[in-house]
């Protein structure tokens, strides 16, 4: 697999293109900031929050048959999946069983790390995303680049393009209403013709047996009252112990996401409608072995908001897809690892430290502090790539030895002003990649306290 | 051979996690803390409009046909389905239909909420599982009929008055289906409701 740094450098090629994805992340973290200053008890919320989740992976276990138990009361199937495989072969039961050869799929992040669709359609089966984002990527063949907005990369004409060639709209037309309105007309045909409707889950109450997803389009519940079955897969991080803690939750989640004070629709499942059958998928896949340790345990308070990803600064202006990983980002370079480390070597370095992560997320995960303990961890187990291992060696011995230390700062603030850009700006100069290298000073800083301050 | 059940549990049983106590959201010294409006319908109507939606205020089912007839979407419906007794003069009846398939050409539905949220314009509406769910999200425009004194505050408060032990589905709706997925446009009308207004009703009424 391409590394990080490879696939972002493909990605920034085009300057234009990295500048726009930048802004328009930055956008939307601005109104995610809009919307949290609205509230006095925001902090208060993110701590709540962040308590509910931590106890609850603390208990997880025990909650988790707490959900099964209430959820069979109330007439729901429920199923347990190791690993995506497993995942996918019970989905594909439950279609068999069903007779089902057409289905609608709201947003679910869960069945694109299991690669859901492909796997039905091996068997035969027409699986439509229907949020709109992820249903213009899926028509490219492509994932998505954003777990919120999938098609945050894409531009309007490039859309225009993909749905004169696959929905028969104007050749050239890229106005949003009109494109939107075509999608509207295609999919609601797919609703109408689908026998049964996939959705993920946000939230899963064990108190209850119920759960909670959110959509913006009416999508996940359009698949579902027209159905008579509807299979919901969730991972098992996705559960919290109480009805009451969606107060806490939904408050945060749209905010923290889009900057909106609430999705346009919070829906709460308990148990099927008469007549209808209703399943669930509970997910493994690799997340006990993250409960299990003490470093990256809180990363599974995660409610896949993507603040984390709005606001990196790496993220805005490398794109989505250079992370090769279902969820990108920072909390994408967490989870990434955690799953396989040496495919995922180059990803807690697609961090600048910055923190802003850590300040953003509404349950209070240590993103920056985990990327760092991640990059530690990917040298001891002897992943890092070679070019970080030698200049790490250099940079050690050279701070082994002042005088050395003291020379080379001297010799590079007299030659590098002096050097000509094609020398300080080409590609063995990482830092001197999309930005301008700092004015050098004119004294070290040993200097500029020798004159300042040593003498008072 | 162990089940996936079994694996999964004893796997995470196996591990030492630090217990972390789950907070009391009942204590006054957080619910203390929640937003509180001085003007509860005012900030919802002001919410609402603010995600598309329309808020309107009247003393009872007679000022709200009224309203109703002054709004485009509802005089130019051909067909209309309404759950509000006496409200809306409608032409399909909800009762008949069996598969909610056959509501695919609804232009106007008119369907009770329960309580309205002024922190972020969402109006909660309950169903039991009957065919008629579906026309919250499939009619082309949707007005919700919401008692005027149900409005709460926040959402600790709406969680204080929602059980979930007798209906089925449950959904917090605050304004019309929408999407920003082409170039974080916002474009109002992506697979649900074009439109949301939310009658907030003085006097009771009944739903049918
Ligand atoms: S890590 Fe935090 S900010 Fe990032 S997606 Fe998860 S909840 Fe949101």
């Amino acid at each position: 697999m391409p590394s990080h740094p490879q696939l972002a450098a493909e990605f920034i090629q085009d300057k234009d293109r990295a500048h726009w994805h930048d802004q328009s992340l930055w956008f939307v973290r601005s109104k995610r900031d809009k919307a949290a200053q609205q509230l006095p008890e925001w902090e208060l919320l993110r701590e709540q929050a962040s308590q509910i989740k931590q106890h609850t992976v603390s208990r997880l276990p025990d909650l988790l048959e707490e959900f099964e138990r209430n959820a069979t009361a109330r007439g729901v199937h429920v199923h347990w999946a190791r690993n995506a495989t497993e995942h996918n072969e019970i989905v594909h039961g439950i279609l068999k069983k069903h007779n089902v050869s057409r289905v609608v799929k709201s947003k679910s992040m869960l069945t694109e790390e299991c690669h859901l669709n492909p796997y039905l359609e091996r068997h035969g089966i027409e699986i439509i995303d229907t949020d709109l984002g992820e249903r213009i990527v899926q028509m490219q063949n492509m994932p998505p680049s954003h777990i919120v907005m999938p098609a945050i990369h894409i531009k309007k004409e490039e859309i225009g393009e993909l749905f004169h060639e696959k929905l028969g709209t104007e050749k050239g037309a890229t106005d949003p209403q009109y494109l939107t309105e075509a999608a509207r007309q295609h999919l609601r045909q797919k609703f109408i013709q689908a026998e049964a409707g996939i959705t993920g889950v946000n939230f899963a109450i064990a108190e209850t047996g119920g759960f909670v997803v959110c959509t913006n389009e009416g999508n996940a519940d359009l698949g579902t009252s027209l159905n008579k079955l509807h299979i919901a897969c969730m991972g098992i991080e996705k559960l919290i112990p109480r009805a009451g803690d969606l107060s806490v939750f939904l408050r945060l989640l749209a905010r923290s996401a889009t900057g909106q004070p609430i999705t346009t629709y919070s829906s709460h499942f308990h148990g099927p409608a008469p007549g209808q059958e209703m399943h669930i998928v509970l997910l493994d896949n690799g997340r006990s072995e993250i409960s299990g340790s003490d470093e990256f345990r809180r990363s599974l308070n995660c409610i896949r908001c993507a603040a984390c990803m709005n606001t990196c600064p790496v993220y805005r202006r490398s794109g989505g897809y250079s992370y090769s990983n279902t969820v990108p980002g920072p909390i994408g370079s967490i989870l990434g690892p955690a799953r396989d480390p040496k495919a995922n070597s180059t990803l807690p370095f697609a961090c600048s430290l910055c923190g802003s992560c850590t300040d953003v997320c509404p349950v209070k995960i240590d993103l920056h502090h985990q990327l760092l303990t991640w990059r530690k961890e990917i040298r001891v187990k002897g992943f890092l790539p070679f070019s970080k291992r030698l200049s790490m060696k250099m940079m050690s011995w050279m701070m082994q030895v002042p005088r050395l230390y003291k020379l080379g700062g001297k010799m590079a603030r007299w030659i590098v002003p002096k050097l000509p850009r094609f020398l300080l700006y080409n590609r063995l100069n990482d830092w001197g990649k999309q930005r301008e290298l700092p004015e050098f000073p004119k004294q070290s800083f040993r200097e500029w306290m020798k004159q300042n301050h040593d003498k008072q | 051979m162990t089940s996936s059940k079994d694996e999964i549990l004893s796997k995470l049983r196996k591990q030492s996690v630090p217990p972390v106590e789950l907070p009391d959201l009942e204590a006054p010294e957080l619910t203390q803390r929640w937003i509180q409006y001085p003007d509860p319908t005012a900030q919802f109507a002001e919410v609402l409009s603010g995600v598309g939606g329309v808020c309107y205020q009247v003393k009872d089912i007679a000022e709200a046909n009224q309203k109703l007839a002054e709004l485009a979407a509802f005089s130019e419906a051909r067909k209309v389905c309404s759950q509000i007794s006496g409200c809306g003069d409608p032409n399909v009846s909800i009762a008949e239909i069996t598969d909610p398939h056959d509501f695919e050409d609804i232009d106007f539905a008119i369907l009770p909420g329960e309580y309205a949220v002024a922190e972020n314009g969402a109006v909660w509406i309950t169903n039991d599982g009957g065919p008629a769910r579906v026309l919250y999200f499939l009619a082309q425009h949707v007005a919700l009929f919401v008692p005027a004194s149900a409005v709460v505050n926040n959402m600790p408060e709406a969680y204080q008055r929602l059980a979930f032990a007798s209906n089925s589905f449950g959904t917090f709706m605050s304004g019309p289906s929408k999407t920003a997925d082409i170039e974080q446009s916002l474009v109002i009308g992506a697979h649900g409701a074009r439109s949301l207004s939310v009658f907030l009703v003085e006097d009771a009424f009944q739903t049918n």
